[in-house]
């Protein structure tokens, strides 16, 4: 370069794609990336075809009306244990909701820095890992033992311990997310703490609070271990000869799917499969729903 | 207007149009004394300005005066606020009802996550109002300078409003339960120049029902809305800042005549 030369920075700079060092790195990365989210969608895809190819041949109206076959029979289905699943499902619900709701009231606007506060937090946040099989035990030992037999309200007790620090710590979030100036819109209109929580930061954080449910009842309709010895199983539907056979053993998808995979009859593989299929349909329609209500309606 | 001018300097405010009457002796966050001596009169169907550079506490100053301080922990105060002869803070007074009646409008606007029509008819409800809520919804957005922008879409998310006109739609909510007070703190610092133009028109244009006390930064919005006018300053020793009043008077006084040396030094620029 000579000195009548203008200056490098001046010269028209090439604005071509150079194939090395940072470029090259960040293409790699890239890759590596995509590899890896593609990665992650291939278990639930191929359970999805496994699932969809084995169950549906047997997906018929019969499976969702008969009571499941005895050994060597023919036919049946698995509609009590669909009955038996919503039906816990359902207790848990009514336990996990209310409760989880409040204590999440508690520690988001309340007392959200009291030693209470931390210590509940924590105890949900260490709940979340806990083995769903502690949760059995534990219903096994507050409703099982206390009441004398299995039943559906021990199974519902137990999915309830395990849906409810998913709606806790959702919902405490949702909470948390109400933007502190629209708080203090309604503290200035002359609203009370209660009216404020109430009238403002439920509904708020309402669509955000369902998400949450909807993913713990998703979770708990596919529990097995914990309605192992709570519920166990039942051969019978849970209405009999005109009433409710609540304090009796109960049937469940999770738990009936557990029993026929082990079987060495083929009927009994193929209703496991069509439940199988069943149950991911119902914890993926719950998912949608919990999409569409989870979307701000304003 | 020129009879105006020729009143004197300090004010003689009658006591008949004073709807509040604030002394502000001390006002704690905890340890930390955020303002002190500050007494600051407002009167009927006037704007006051509270002016004064960052951190001079003109904002604590005004949230003191319907108690939203009292939502900060630590928060403690001395001296007393009358509202129509009733000290605010004295016993027995139950800030969630002194709000009633003193409003608020915030530097972000903040509508709540619904409806137009729902925002404005909130306070309405609150206070379990008995007459017709939507000519009052009406009546208020009219108020606000916003109906015409808005009453073909009542029911659409005041979120989805521009950031102007969720200002104004604060304003409606805030005057739908026509408050004596209506305080307002920076309104206009998240506005571009128009929407602060109409804000301020609106301010000019609610005197007449309301009485207003202003926060803002801007000298120039000071000039154009305030009837009167509070300088605040602060002292800053042994690494404390605490704010205080300088110089309340008539806003063409403050502006044109300062009596302190501070304020003509804040006011011609000299410092910030």
């Amino acid at each position: 370069m000579s000195d009548t030369q203008p200056p490098p920075s001046r010269a028209t700079p090439s604005l071509q794609r150079k194939f090395e060092g940072r470029a090259l790195r960040s293409m790699v990365l890239s890759g590596l990336v995509w590899f890896l989210a593609i990665l992650t969608s291939v278990p639930l895809l191929s359970v999805l075809y496994m699932l969809i190819t084995q169950g549906g041949a047997r997906l018929n109206m019969e499976v969702f009306t008969e009571l499941p076959p005895a050994g060597f029979e023919m036919d049946g289905g698995f509609g009590n244990a669909l009955v038996g699943t919503f039906f816990m499902v359902g207790i848990a619900a009514l336990i996990a909701i209310p409760v989880g709701i409040m204590a999440a009231i508690f520690l988001a606007e309340l007392g959200p820095s009291s030693k209470l506060a931390t210590a509940a937090r924590f105890a949900a946040k260490t709940l979340t890992g806990v083995p769903s099989i502690l949760a059995g035990v534990f219903a096994y030992a507050l409703v099982v033992i206390t009441t004398g037999t299995y039943s559906a309200p021990a199974g519902g007790v137990a999915l309830a311990v395990l849906m409810l620090p998913i709606v806790v710590l959702t919902a405490e979030e949702a909470m948390r997310m109400v933007p502190k100036v629209m708080k203090d819109a309604a503290y200035g209109m002359g609203c009370t703490h209660t009216q404020v929580i109430w009238q403002i930061v439920l509904p708020t954080g309402m669509p955000a609070i369902l998400t949450g449910v909807m993913l713990a009842i998703a979770r708990a309709a596919g529990e097995t271990a914990p309605l192992l010895f709570t519920a166990l199983f039942s051969n019978y539907w849970l209405l009999q000869e005109g009433h409710l056979a609540v304090m009796s053993p109960t049937a469940s998808m999770a738990v009936l799917i557990y029993n026929f995979s082990g079987m060495p009859f083929d009927n009994q593989l193929e209703l496991a499969w069509a439940a199988s299929l069943v149950l991911v349909m119902i914890v993926l329609i719950v998912n949608i729903v919990s999409r569409i209500f989870g979307k701000p309606k304003f | 207007m020129s009879s105006t001018m020729q009143q004197q300097a300090t004010p003689d405010i009658q006591s008949a149009t004073l709807v509040m009457d604030c002394k502000l002796d001390k006002i704690f966050y905890g340890n930390f004394l955020a303002v002190r001596d500050s007494h600051v009169p407002i009167e009927k169907n006037k704007i006051t300005g509270f002016i004064g550079p960052s951190g001079c506490g003109k904002s604590t100053v005004l949230r003191s005066l319907n108690r939203m301080n009292d939502l900060v922990e630590g928060f403690r105060f001395d001296g007393y606020v009358q509202f129509l002869g009733q000290d605010v803070y004295g016993k027995g007074v139950d800030p969630v009802v002194v709000r009633r009646y003193i409003g608020m409008v915030f530097q972000q606007p903040n509508p709540f996550s619904m409806s137009i029509f729902d925002n404005v008819a909130f306070g309405l409800r609150l206070n379990r109002y008995k007459g017709d809520i939507g000519d009052r919804v009406k009546q208020a957005l009219q108020g606000a300078a916003l109906w015409d922008e808005v009453k073909d879409k009542l029911k659409v998310s005041g979120l989805a409003l521009s950031g102007g006109q969720q200002q104004r739609l604060c304003i409606a909510r805030a005057i739908a339960t026509q408050p004596q007070v209506l305080l307002m703190d920076e309104p206009c610092s998240a506005l571009d120049p128009i929407a602060t133009r109409r804000v301020e028109e609106l301010m000019v244009e609610l005197k007449k029902d309301y009485t207003i006390a202003l926060v803002t930064h801007n000298m120039q919005q000071a000039t154009r809305v305030a009837d009167t006018t509070a300088f605040f300053s602060v002292d800053i020793s042994e690494g404390s800042r605490t704010g205080y009043l300088v110089e309340f008077g008539p806003t063409y006084q403050i502006f044109e005549n300062p009596r302190e040396k501070l304020t003509k030094d804040y006011i011609s620029g000299q410092f910030s």
